[in-house]
């Protein structure tokens, strides 16, 4: 017996102990109908063969291990951003249980969203019962001052309409004549959670600028000296929107974030649960109409709300996941032209302490190749940043990649010497990254916790940099925006890379010599 | 901290009864007539929990509940490690489950071991127009190529299956004829079925019977010759190892484990389980179905035990024990005494700083119950509890066997339910899963999900109440619960912000 009341084992010890290994062995020997050790390991190594990769990207129905989630979470994530607002997914209710979840397990934070829980009679009958229960219930009990409605692929598969429940909803009294209720269509079979970010987002400029369907005047736009800024879809949201207000704040410009979840999944432990916390007021979000101009960070976040923006008299601008000096630089010197502010000597400081990082600690990053997987806006930011680097960012994949990101992605390549031997990869997995990982090595991989596997499976080090982020803690409440959060990215990635080469020179008397103290 | 210490039964109950008639009072009249159906305090002369069970979730209550879906590939299906499970539509379903329920298991992972990967047929607006059944058969096409070494597939269905008409049988009977009768297991777990995971068991259970079962060839010989000593642990999921410290204490005592369900499970032992000589039910909820058709099917006995905490673990292992001789009686009381210096010692060392404690749980499966024994070992008390998506069955086990005169009962619980009933009764610590985790820690009061054994474990036998003990003191004595407070701020009671 291994377990000891003083010293108490863990999983990750208890079961190595001899008793445990020997039952282990029996049952598979015994029990399981195992296969031939060496028939696993013949596959094992042929599954690292360019033969098997050529089967891999042959595949044409099977997903294994994708980089993306579905709509409704990229809706559930754009509503959370609004003052004292629930999510309401129409659909089963499985979904929003697996919604609130997974936010949980990245920001370590409760995420509150309802269902209007269909089942059978639902799907025969529409939803429209459980819209109006629904909406009701809710605003009765968490009384909050916006319901931002989206849907699950059950409701959209048996057509429900939403305007038209909503609408009914409101002659039937679950919720008062004037009450705010913004909806999108975020059918799980089309895009990804970004799409849903989308449309979610673009619902509520709808609803807001044009007349909240049929309940209010369309708004008339007024222009002022304010700008507009959209985050996108984003697992750094808490550091990146109060950097981001940083940034507006020494620059002196009036501003107007379209969504603010900086402050619901940062809540203090202070004996107090907030349901609410922060968040765009519905009042500005009105007013926003009325800026001279939107400013978007993730371009394949905002496909369709950017040109709505635009139709209605804005300038709009969009980037891709900044994180390089020179995307910064970019980022900065477009709020100055938009806003007519003059940059602050500060900021020219912070940008100066960046370059001044990566000069020091380039040497060691320089020609490194590096694997990147994720959102199709971060894995731009983070290849333009590790070419700026001197870096070859030889492997970018996105599962929820399209053609225009190919493209962007290459002409990004050509852009630089680094980009020579780089290939991008839209619309792709894990499985056939796990390929690439084999038959093209790099040094390194950048990827969401799932990266582990292929940490394991190949060998290449992981630098956990997206969403989601389930086995690091808090990683979430540092910037990856403006120049300190380009500063935090690279301490990431050098930390990565000096625990791998003590990690590699550590053996007593035979690699030691390089176990160097200074770096 | 706690309230309860300082009250009699009757106060508690009057207590209890009162705050659930203030919790009901936010409700519309409809939903309030409907919720009040579901709460109660338990009255100890009464042979089940008093509360209705079972039914719908209502629309907008913040529910936290899942599907059918989650029922099946999360919890059933899932776990089984040789096969491939499919998740059958839009990536979602699949993504946010993935690896999320730490159901350990030894095998090298995609090439003869598939249960923390993602396989999805990632539904396409064009599959939800024109059926996905060409799809599936040539994703079953492709798992054959690419992952050669998996003993078997299954088609866990979500949502759109079932509503666009999709045939996943035709297609699964022809692609295991095709390939020699491989086992192809289709499910139709369709998360809009039923009214929360539960019936996904019960679909699960029941693809086991038709599409495992039914297609074995009666005659065929046992993978190992059988011994009067075989039985099979069922539901038991293995997470974080569960399955494997309760399996050692089987063996400990004589017996021989021929399967485990599903935990570290392979097909191959689904198979074996019509020779075990008895079935040991570990989560009732889950996989009470199956054991009752083996019983009738083929004659096997099945026999609920409860692992948590020393009390039941020897309570448990002697019930099991007398479906055996004298050798297997012997053998537990062997095994009981080999631990019980480990036990007085996690006891005396634990107790002392939980005794009198209270908990309050909101949990799935057999949870609510039966960890509550493991906690009165450490000289705590569980003064509310409530199921997920428990039905009568379980309500009755835990008023008969469980909970004591005045605990509060809450089915389904809603998210505003929860929260006011713990800022009332002010427990010192608070077990349910990770969309309640945060909630409550924020409000200052320590917490254990106790679906994942917060990223800890086992729980399970003696080596997990090790474990199980060490982390209750961890999360309630831990030092940061005294630092909530600001210093220079008043000392308030904590609020409820969507109250008021």
């Amino acid at each position: 017996m291994a377990q000891n009341a003083d010293h108490v084992l863990d999983h990750f010890d208890l079961f190595r102990g001899p008793e445990y290994q020997q039952m282990l062995a029996n049952k598979k020997k015994l029990f399981e109908n195992p296969r031939d050790p060496a028939e696993v390991e013949r596959v094992r190594e042929w599954a690292k063969t360019p033969e098997y990769q050529e089967l891999n990207f042959k595949r044409e129905a099977l997903t294994v291990n994708p980089a993306k989630a579905c709509q409704p979470l990229g809706a559930v994530f754009a509503a959370v951003g609004f003052e004292q607002t629930i999510p309401f997914v129409h659909g089963s209710q499985g979904c929003v249980a697996y919604y609130r979840s997974h936010f949980s397990r990245h920001f370590k934070e409760p995420t509150s969203c309802v269902s209007s829980s269909m089942t059978e009679d639902a799907a025969v009958f529409g939803g429209l019962n459980n819209m109006i229960d629904g909406l009701a219930n809710t605003y009765a009990m968490y009384k909050p001052k916006m319901i931002a409605v989206s849907t699950t692929c059950m409701a959209e598969v048996i057509g429900d309409d939403l305007n038209a429940f909503i609408k009914t909803s409101r002659e039937k009294g679950s919720i008062p004549d004037d009450y705010n209720v913004p909806f999108a269509h975020t059918p799980a079979f089309v895009g990804s959670h970004i799409t849903g970010y989308d449309n979610a987002l673009k619902g509520i400029v709808t609803y807001f600028w044009d007349g909240k369907a049929g309940l209010a005047p369309v708004l008339e736009r007024t222009p002022n000296e304010k700008i507009n800024f959209i985050g996108g879809f984003d697992g750094y949201v808490v550091g990146n929107l109060r950097e981001v207000k940083r940034i507006f704040g020494m620059m002196g410009i009036d501003f107007t974030l379209l969504g603010d979840q900086s402050d619901v999944w940062d809540t203090p432990t202070d004996g107090e649960y907030r349901m609410y916390d922060g968040g765009t007021t519905v009042e500005d979000m009105a007013a926003a109409i009325n800026a001279k101009a939107t400013i978007s960070m993730q371009e394949y976040c905002t496909e369709k709300t950017l040109p709505l923006i635009k139709e209605h008299g804005q300038e709009v601008f969009a980037f891709n996941h900044p994180i390089s000096v020179k995307a910064t630089d970019k980022f900065i010197m477009t709020l100055a032209k938009i806003s007519g502010k003059t940059i602050p000597e500060e900021l020219a400081r912070e940008r100066g302490r960046f370059v001044d990082a990566i000069a020091d600690s380039s040497a060691h990053i320089h020609g490194k190749k590096f694997a990147i997987y994720g959102d199709p806006d971060l894995c731009y930011g983070l290849a333009e940043f590790l070419l700026e680097l001197g870096a070859e960012p030889t492997t970018v994949l996105a599962t929820n990649g399209g053609k225009a990101w190919e493209k962007k992605m290459q002409a990004l390549f050509d852009s630089s010497p680094f980009g020579k031997n780089c290939k991008v990869y839209p619309g792709k997995d894990l499985w056939h990254m796990r390929s690439l990982l084999f038959t093209d090595p790099v040094d390194f991989l950048i990827g969401n916790t799932y990266g582990k596997y292929l940490e394991r499976d190949t060998g290449t080090p992981l630098i956990r940099i997206g969403f989601p982020i389930f086995d690091r803690h808090h990683k979430h409440r540092y910037p990856v925006w403006g120049y300190q959060g380009g500063l935090n990215v690279l301490v990431q990635i050098l930390d990565k890379i000096f625990d791998e080469i003590d990690a590699n020179t550590k053996v007593p008397a035979k690699t030691d010599y390089s176990f160097d103290i200074i770096r | 901290m706690s309230v309860a210490k300082t009250e009699s039964v009757a106060e508690i109950k009057a207590r209890n009864k009162e705050l659930i008639n203030e919790v009901l009072k936010v409700y519309p009249e409809k939903t309030g007539k409907r919720r009040a159906k579901h709460l109660n305090v338990h009255d100890a002369s009464k042979s089940d929990c008093g509360v209705k069970s079972n039914i719908k979730s209502i629309p907008g209550v913040m529910t936290i509940r899942g599907c059918a879906y989650a029922g099946s590939k999360g919890v059933v299906w899932g776990p089984i490690k040789d096969m491939i499970h499919i998740s059958h539509g839009p990536v979602g379903c699949g993504q946010y489950s993935w690896a999320a329920r730490r159901n350990y298991y030894i095998g090298t992972t995609g090439i003869d071991t598939f249960v923390t990967m993602q396989f999805t047929s990632d539904f396409q607006e064009k599959d939800i127009v024109f059926g996905g059944d060409k799809k599936l058969a040539k994703i079953m096409d492709e798992i054959q190529e690419l992952f050669p070494l998996n003993n078997g597939i299954t088609v866990q269905s979500e949502c759109p299956i079932g509503l666009i008409g999709d045939d996943i049988e035709a297609v699964s009977k022809m692609k295991s004829k095709e390939y020699n009768g491989k086992t192809i297991v289709p499910v139709r777990c369709e998360g809009f079925r039923g009214v929360s995971q539960s019936l996904g068991h019960h679909i699960a259970n029941d693809a086991i019977r038709d599409f495992v079962f039914d297609k074995l060839d009666p005659n065929r010989p046992a993978l190992f010759e059988p011994t009067a000593y075989d039985v099979a642990i069922i539901g038991d999921y293995n997470i974080g190892g569960d399955a494997w410290s309760s399996r050692i204490l089987l063996e400990e005592m004589g017996l021989r484990v021929v399967a485990q369900w599903s935990g570290d499970g392979s097909l191959a032992e689904l198979e074996n389980t019509p020779k075990a000589k008895l079935n040991v039910l570990h989560c009732y909820r889950s996989m009470n179905y199956i054991s009752r058709h083996m019983e009738e099917k083929f004659g096997i006995p099945w026999c609920e035990y409860n692992f948590f905490g020393p009390s039941k673990i020897a309570e448990s292992l002697r019930k099991i024990a007398a479906y055996f001789d004298d050798n297997i009686k012997e053998g537990a009381e062997r095994v009981i005494a080999k631990y019980q210096p480990l036990m007085d010692a996690v006891i005396a060392k634990f107790r002392p700083r939980l005794e009198g404690k209270t908990v309050m749980l909101f949990v799935g499966g057999l949870r609510p119950r039966h960890v509550i024994g493991a906690y009165e070992d450490l000289g705590m008390e569980v003064v509310g509890t409530g199921y997920e998506f428990g039905h009568n069955d379980d309500y009755q086990r835990t008023a008969q066997h469980y909970v004591k005169d005045g605990t509060l009962i809450y089915d389904d619980v809603t998210g505003y339910e929860f929260e006011k009933f713990v800022e009332k009764i002010q427990p010192d610590l608070v077990g349910s899963g990770i969309k309640e985790k945060y909630v409550f820690q924020k409000m200052g009061v320590p917490f254990r999900q106790m679906h994942s054994w917060d990223y800890s474990g086992p729980y399970h036998g003696y080596d997990g109440f090790a474990i199980f003990a060490r982390d209750m003191d961890m999360a309630i004595n831990a030092p940061v619960w005294k630092m909530a407070k600001a210093p220079w701020k008043d000392d308030q009671q904590p609020k409820l912000m969507a109250a008021e």
